[in-house]
């Protein structure tokens, strides 16, 4: 105990970190029946760091090459010791981050946390949210299994649809005109390096933001009641985090990640096949629209809509004029019940049809 | 003069007839290619521009050989080894004296006309080699080149020949091979029949035609009663059970005493070779029942992500066996058969074991699993009490 | 409310979470060493296997050796050399074995033979045995596939 009160002394006499540690004392969480949606974001980073560590350790072992790459990952799962759990809290932890990213992003929108100051923190959330699903798009390829590759060739496929930066874009995920073991080389880049990086950057703003503004209270909780945010929410926060960490490795053991077989190209495509659950309201939409709207091509449209949806979540802060002035609208409400309920059901929908062909 | 070698070829290019046909295919004639040209086997003499004199019978000119010639014709230089040796040493020199023998040639020697002559298989311009592979005589192509006369009822009528050989081989593990997948090396038309020589292999004569690739099944049925029993009885060996042309790939099923096993057709129950049919058929269940059993636990536990290379390995062998003791289903006896069964037998039971063994290192690893989760819940009791602790009303002498 | 026992229970509790936080540390930092620790003589991709030692086999004999999931087969040659195969026969997948005899690999399946060079002598094999590549290392004798 003696060493780390030295050490704390040794680092406060010569940096700040008063100003630090003051920030997080006096900071306070505002205490009401929503308080409950405030732990996800938390949540959200420890899986963040799960992915961090346990990527970094799969790479010790996978090689991102055509010839290897299943056989590295059968090796990581069978040979190496812990290997299994290592890349079973990998692939589980990836679906828990968007899920819990997912809950994060709806509690924040209902709750209207966007409204100013707070824009940029939405904005830098909803950028941090496609960056998690560019990750889990190209890391769902790296074991090179059948499923993943096919599944790689039909959502590339997708942003071909897309006039005139379609096919530019497609080529550049591809790394030519079709999924190839060039693909896997990309992929992996964008996966342990590009995406990360990007991710880390971004983490880190919104991580200030939140520190600098403090948690944002919803419109229709009046009173002053609140918490610091050290130590009574960071300990709350703590309990989640161990919660997170034991659902983690209770899928991971029960549930342990398979490798199905590895994916030849020249195969035809097997049927069933589907993207991640998160990517499946939009493989859903685009089977269920029409050939063609309006003279134009079914597929470019749904492509078209999807992307119009990105961009308005992303302009949220700014759409949402009522919650600027500090009033709700039952307008917005509705639009984002609408939009859920439609992503949720899609998705439903689409894994009940997956399991009743 | 080697200009004037050519007086045939440039005259009947011209020609607006069927004549100028033989120029447009000589290109890949073996026969040309080698320096021999249309009066090696018409004639004349080429080296005049005047078409009396090149086509005059004087100076050997016999035109279009008559089809009852074409053979002997052939044969004046295939069946001599001293000219042959000086174009192509490695060609057999018999196919003349075995046309006479085949079939094709005891009934052209009687003088019928539906027969085959050499013309016929290749072609009477633009002959190419047998390694050529738009050859007729090429393997894959051999089955359709009998085919052109042996699938024609009109010819075959006459003989009282039947017409679904063809389909029949098509059909067949052989046919399949061949035409389907192109393995040149699966038997065709020639390899049971012979080329030149073709014939009915004849009753006793086709356990060695099949022997040609299938020595140990033969060996074995050789060493088997059913030797002496197809010999006293004149049954052609191999054909009771597989067929001639449309031999099917063999299910387990064709053995025992169910409704579709052969053995029974022969053997009454209650009698001796019954009960070996039954008994080898019971063998190659039982491996074949340990062997699902492995294979599937063994694929099972690999798909957990357990190494299952060991395993592996071990339902490899034990499906070794059991094709090998399919084979010696052919020495129709469950003595010989069993010793293989039970080694294939044992290797499942490896495999199995091995798998289990991965399955209870799967499990084992659960127990971790709640250590961990004792910890963690333990951590989370902990927290929590310290939250408690925290935020309780402190008493106000406390302070 | 007791002082004293108020301060053995705040010991309690924290020596609980002190405890636990460490505990948690070992059951997190034990399997990531046991992962870190190199896996013995194992490569993910079986291209190379040691198959056998120099003077194991004599003249004219052979062994069949895992490689892979797969068998394979080293022969010693009545001339003195080192041959490696694909001990998987290419008619139907039987294991073959070497016949001293003959000098030749014989699958006792179906009587398929091939010479020692891999090729088919005789018998319902459609292909050539695959055949690998022989390299001494010292006292191993080092079989691997040919490098795609």
């Amino acid at each position: 105990m003696k060493l780390f009160a030295g050490l704390r002394a040794f680092f406060r006499e010569r940096y700040q970190l008063g100003a630090l540690a003051d920030l997080a004392t006096h900071k306070t969480v505002p205490l009401h029946r929503h308080t409950f949606w405030y732990y996800w974001g938390g949540m959200t980073l420890l899986l963040i760091g799960i992915q961090f560590a346990s990527g970094v350790l799969l790479l010790l072992y996978y090689r991102p090459s055509a010839q290897e790459a299943f056989e590295s990952v059968r090796f990581i799962m069978t040979k190496v010791q812990f290997g299994w759990l290592v890349r079973s809290v990998h692939a589980w932890a990836a679906h828990l981050v968007i899920f819990c990213a997912m809950i994060h992003l709806a509690s924040t929108f209902f709750l209207k946390a966007y409204r100013p100051p707070r824009e940029l923190t939405w904005v830098t959330g909803v950028l941090l949210f496609f960056v998690l699903l560019g990750l889990g798009f190209t890391g769902y390829l790296l074991p090179r299994n059948t499923l993943a590759f096919f599944a790689t060739k039909v959502g590339t496929e997708i942003a071909g649809v897309v006039p005139i930066v379609g096919p530019i874009v497609q080529m550049m995920l591809r790394g030519g005109s079709d999924v190839t073991d060039v693909t896997l080389t990309r992929f992996f880049w964008l996966h342990i390096a590009v995406l990360p990086l990007a991710l880390l950057g971004v983490v880190g703003l919104h991580l200030v933001m939140i520190q600098l503004q403090g948690m944002s209270k919803p419109l229709s909780v009046k009173t002053d009641r609140a918490m610091p945010f050290f130590p009574h929410f960071f300990l709350r926060d703590l309990v989640g985090w161990a919660v997170v960490l034991g659902v983690v490795l209770c899928i991971s053991v029960y549930w342990p990640a398979t490798l199905g077989t590895k994916a030849d190209p020249f195969a035809p495509t097997p049927a069933g096949i589907a993207p991640e659950w998160y990517f499946l309201w939009m493989f859903q939409t685009l089977k269920l629209f029409p050939s063609h709207v309006l003279g134009l091509e079914g597929e470019l449209v749904a492509v078209a809509l999807t992307g119009v949806a990105g961009l308005v979540v992303l302009l949220v802060p700014w759409l949402d004029r009522p919650a600027r002035q500090g009033r709700t609208h039952w307008l917005v409400w509705a639009a984002g019940l609408i939009g859920m309920t439609y992503v949720v059901g899609m998705t439903g929908y689409a894994l009940w049809i997956g399991h009743h062909p | 003069m080697a200009e004037a070698e050519e007086s045939c070829v440039e005259c009947h290019r011209q020609i607006e007839t069927s004549a100028v046909s033989p120029t447009q295919v000589m290109d890949h004639d073996v026969h040309m290619q080698r320096g021999l040209s249309c009066s090696a086997c018409h004639g004349g003499d080429p080296t005049s521009m005047d078409p009396t004199v090149a086509m005059d019978s004087a100076k050997g000119f016999i035109g279009r050989p008559a089809r009852a010639d074409i053979p002997q014709l052939c044969a004046r230089c295939h069946a001599d080894p001293a000219t042959m040796r000086k174009y192509n040493p490695n060609l057999p020199t018999d196919q003349y004296a075995k046309y006479l023998t085949s079939q094709h040639g005891k009934r052209f020697s009687a003088g019928d006309a539906d027969v085959p002559v050499c013309t016929s298989c290749h072609e009477a311009h633009g002959i190419r080699s047998k390694k050529d592979p738009n050859a007729p005589v090429y393997p894959t192509n051999i089955p359709g080149t009998c085919a052109t006369c042996h699938t024609d009822a009109s010819i075959m009528d006459r003989h009282g020949l039947p017409v679904k050989q063809h389909w029949e081989y098509s059909q067949s593990v052989h046919g399949q091979a061949l035409l389907f997948r192109g393995d040149r090396s699966a038997p065709h038309c020639a390899s049971c029949h012979g080329s030149h020589e073709a014939a009915r292999p004849g009753t006793i004569a086709i356990g060695n035609v099949c022997a040609q690739c299938h020595a140990l099944t033969r060996d074995l049925f050789a060493k088997s009663p059913h030797k002496a029993a197809h010999e006293a009885l004149g049954l052609p060996e191999c054909e009771v059970c597989h067929g001639n042309h449309l031999i099917r790939k063999p299910t387990d099923d064709l053995l025992g005493i169910g409704p579709n096993a052969l053995c029974v057709q022969c053997h009454e129950p209650g009698s001796q070779g019954y009960v070996t049919a039954q008994r080898m058929r019971e063998a190659i269940e039982r491996l074949k029942t340990q062997l699902a059993d492995s294979e599937g636990i063994v694929k099972h536990v690999a798909q957990l992500g357990m190494d299952m290379g060991d395993a592996e390995f071990e339902v490899h062998e034990a499906s070794t066996k059991l094709t090998q003791a399919r084979t010696y289903v052919h020495s129709f006896s469950d003595e010989a058969m069993e010793p293989i069964v039970e080694e294939g037998v044992q290797h499942a039971r490896v495999a199995k074991q091995q798998g289990e063994q991965g399955l209870r290192e799967f499990h084992f690893r659960r127990q971790g699993l709640w250590i961990t989760l004792l910890i963690v819940g333990l951590l989370i009791i902990g927290l929590l009490l310290l939250i408690r602790e925290i935020e309780r009303p402190r008493p106000p002498d406390a302070s | 409310m007791c002082p004293k026992q108020f301060l053995t229970r705040r010991a309690f509790l924290r020596s609980l979470l002190k405890g636990g936080v460490l505990a948690l540390l070992g059951a997190t930092l034990y399997p990531i060493l046991r992962y870190l620790y190199p896996v013995k003589g194992a490569e993910s991709v079986v291209t190379s296997v040691a198959a056998a030692k120099v003077d194991e086999l004599a003249v004219n004999t052979a062994k069949i050796f895992r490689f892979g999931n797969r068998p394979g087969m080293l022969v010693h040659t009545p001339q003195g050399e080192l041959k490696a195969f694909s001990a998987v026969c290419t008619h139907l997948n039987c294991t073959v074995q070497y016949d001293e005899d003959a000098s030749v690999i014989w699958c006792a399946c179906h009587n398929g033979k091939f010479d020692l060079n891999g090729q088919v002598i005789s018998g319902p094999p459609p292909k050539p045995l695959e055949s690998y590549q022989v390299n001494v290392r010292g006292d191993d004798v080092i079989v691997s596939k040919a490098s795609v």
